[in-house]
């Protein structure tokens, strides 16, 4: 009995065999993720920290000097980093207050048939790929800032016109790019907060606007921060929408001054830069992987506290 | 009746005060921020007509049959991103075959292997970082090991292998949400019948949860398509299409996708092609979105008919 296959007993090795190499194949997967990061984070430092010490770490951070090509070449990308902060900080700043107000919208306001209609869109919005956002940011919105740059800046002369390749060009398809993300995430978030909180605020007379500002958005608070700082992610990730949306020098980040993002400036320059120019290039990415890193962190930490219900 | 009448008669002077529940339906300040939350609803579907009105009228010209079926040619005289689509398929078929796997197998680790501790949480926050890392990292990251380092150059071999990793954490995901799915019973009633787990995870979870993954799959394909920062630096940008017989040596060519080539034309000022990429991956996208609506639709239906017989099931134990 026990030499025929059929048995449950006579196989029972091999089983027990491709029962330990089904569990170490799905091991060794699962590990793959660990890999991943831990030889990016490796191959970030080792390539964005040559050229820091070598230019110095203080000129390449906190100079405003950018000038890889010259003949007396200088490195500093402080620019760059603020162009970043503030187009990220002002592409949340317009974007997180239509978001969170479309997912109170789609989560607590909409009759059912505009609902369809909101959510399939921002649905679509998620899905379309950034190139064609800056397709359209060049092709539309930079005609618009032209024109408004030519009245604002008429006559002057120290104004170097950018032919509307500037900051705020570029914060508004950051604004729009965050959108689905702010959206979606908030939007579940106020969806699980408990009904009860909302059924005793309308009972105790508050009306429908007053619920959900002053009940529901502060009970999905942690959600609603974790949203924002994905969308913190996504737009100062975002390298294809604005390498063309922004212009092409390297600038003060004033709202019609023609800028560079940390992405923008490895993306328009990688092509070209050679040696120490490339090197900085790996430092401006690690630079960004910092930023990225720092942001990943806060959400952990903000996953932890768990992005419910805790008031 | 007359009691509640009373009661209103002895609240009345409150009623003249603003914050009485008799006037919370006249709150100004509610009906402003209605408008405000109907306003910011509108951006949404307006910018999705504005867009895709906005690229089909650019472009719609633009592609023609010719378009799509040549490459472009200064000698022929022609202009024609079939070489990119033939790319993009290239690459999109190498990562699926790349990732799926791996993406499926670490979930069926996490799911149904795993027992909750360290090295568990160490694989979700590393496939949590793996998702928030921007694609111009990937890019970068792809260039230096396996552009240099290993040989590869600019190839799309190399962006494969650069958006395998990239689209790792989506498929995982995925299939977690789609494993998380298949009721407890499923596994108990297998194991309860003698198989072992691995052939468990083969003949009932896979297959329960297969809509899940194939939803994940679905979006990946629609991530490859619309990426551009990843492969500009790892694909790099060939737009030829695979000389006869040669079409393995091809993997380690250059080949630029259609992302990139939109992006590539974009920055040359040929807003014609730009424009007729534009639409064909804004038909994608559309597709891609309605199998994974249909998908899931299915999914939801069948998982519902399920839940619902195993209730009459229950009942009708009950009854005997």
């Amino acid at each position: 009995m026990e030499n025929k296959t059929t048995s449950i007993i006579g196989n029972w090795k091999n089983r027990r065999l491709s029962e330990t190499v089904a569990k170490t194949i799905f091991l060794v997967c699962a590990f793959f993720a660990v890999l991943g990061v831990a030889s990016i984070t490796a191959y970030m430092i080792m390539n964005g920290t040559p050229a820091l010490t070598k230019v110095g770490i203080l000129e390449i951070l906190f100079s405003s000097d950018w000038s890889p090509t010259a003949a007396q070449p200088h490195y500093g990308i402080l620019y760059v980093i603020l162009t970043s902060i503030i187009g990220t900080a002002f592409a949340v700043l317009i974007g997180v207050p239509i978001g969170v107000l479309t997912a109170v919208f789609l989560s607590e306001v909409a009759p059912k048939p505009l609902a369809a209609i909101v959510k399939p869109a921002v649905e679509l919005l998620a899905g379309i790929p950034s190139v064609i956002y800056g397709l359209l940011g060049l092709m539309i919105l930079n005609p618009f800032m032209y024109q408004i740059e030519l009245a604002i800046f008429k006559g002057s002369t120290t104004h170097q016109f950018t032919g509307g390749a500037n900051l705020i060009s570029a914060i508004l398809v950051l604004a729009v790019m965050i959108l689905p993300t702010v959206i979606n995430i908030s939007e579940s978030a106020l969806r699980a907060v408990p009904q009860e909180l909302k059924a005793a605020s309308l009972a105790v007379g508050a009306s429908k606007i007053q619920t959900i500002f002053k009940v529901q958005i502060p009970a999905a608070k942690s959600g609603i921060i974790t949203a924002i700082v994905l969308g913190v992610g996504r737009a100062i990730g975002e390298a294809m929408a604005i390498s063309l949306v922004t212009g092409s020098s390297v600038n003060f980040p004033l709202p019609f001054n023609s800028v560079r993002f940390l992405t923008t400036a490895i993306v328009s320059e990688m092509g070209y830069a050679a040696d120490t120019h490339r090197e900085v290039l790996f430092t401006i990415g690690l630079v960004l992987f910092v930023f990225i890193m720092v942001i990943n962190i806060l959400l952990t930490k903000l996953l932890k506290k768990g992005s419910g219900v805790d008031v | 009746m007359s009691d509640q009448s009373l009661a209103i008669g002895g609240l009345k002077v409150s009623t003249t005060e603003n914050n009485s529940i008799m006037k919370k339906n006249n709150r100004m300040i509610d009906k402003a921020v209605y408008v405000l939350i109907y306003l910011s609803a509108s951006v949404s579907v307006l910018l999705l007509i504005g867009i895709i009105g906005y690229v089909l009228v650019k472009g719609i010209s633009a592609v023609t049959p010719e378009f799509v079926t040549t490459v472009t040619s200064a000698v022929k005289g022609t202009t024609g991103i079939a070489g990119n689509i033939v790319n993009t398929l290239y690459i999109i078929v190498i990562t699926l075959v790349l990732a799926t796997p791996i993406g499926i197998g670490s979930a069926i680790y996490l799911n149904e292997y795993a027992k909750p501790g360290r090295f568990v949480r160490l694989i979700e926050m590393t496939t949590e970082i793996l998702a928030g890392i921007p694609s111009i990292l990937y890019g970068l990251f792809g260039m230096v090991l396996f552009g240099i380092t290993l040989g590869m150059g600019y190839s799309i071999l190399t962006g494969s292998l650069t958006l395998t990793l990239m689209i790792l954490p989506l498929i995982t995901r995925n299939t977690q949400e789609a494993l998380k799915t298949v009721p407890l019973n499923y596994r108990s009633a297998a194991l309860g019948l003698g198989t072992t787990k691995w052939y468990m995870i083969r003949t009932v979870l896979l297959p329960s949860a297969m809509p899940g993954i194939i939803t994940g799959v679905i979006l990946a394909i629609g991530r490859i398509v619309g990426e551009s920062a990843a492969l500009l630096f790892t694909a790099g940008s060939g737009y030829f299409l695979p000389k006869n017989g040669q079409w393995l040596s091809k993997v380690l060519e250059s080949g630029g996708t259609l992302s990139v080539q939109l992006y590539l034309s974009m920055s040359k000022g040929q807003y014609d092609t730009a424009f007729g990429i534009a639409v064909i991956l804004i038909a994608i996208v559309l597709i891609i979105n309605l199998i994974t609506k249909l998908l899931t639709n299915r999914f939801n239906v069948a998982r519902s008919a399920n839940v619902a017989r195993s209730a009459n099931v229950a009942r009708s134990a009950k009854k005997k």
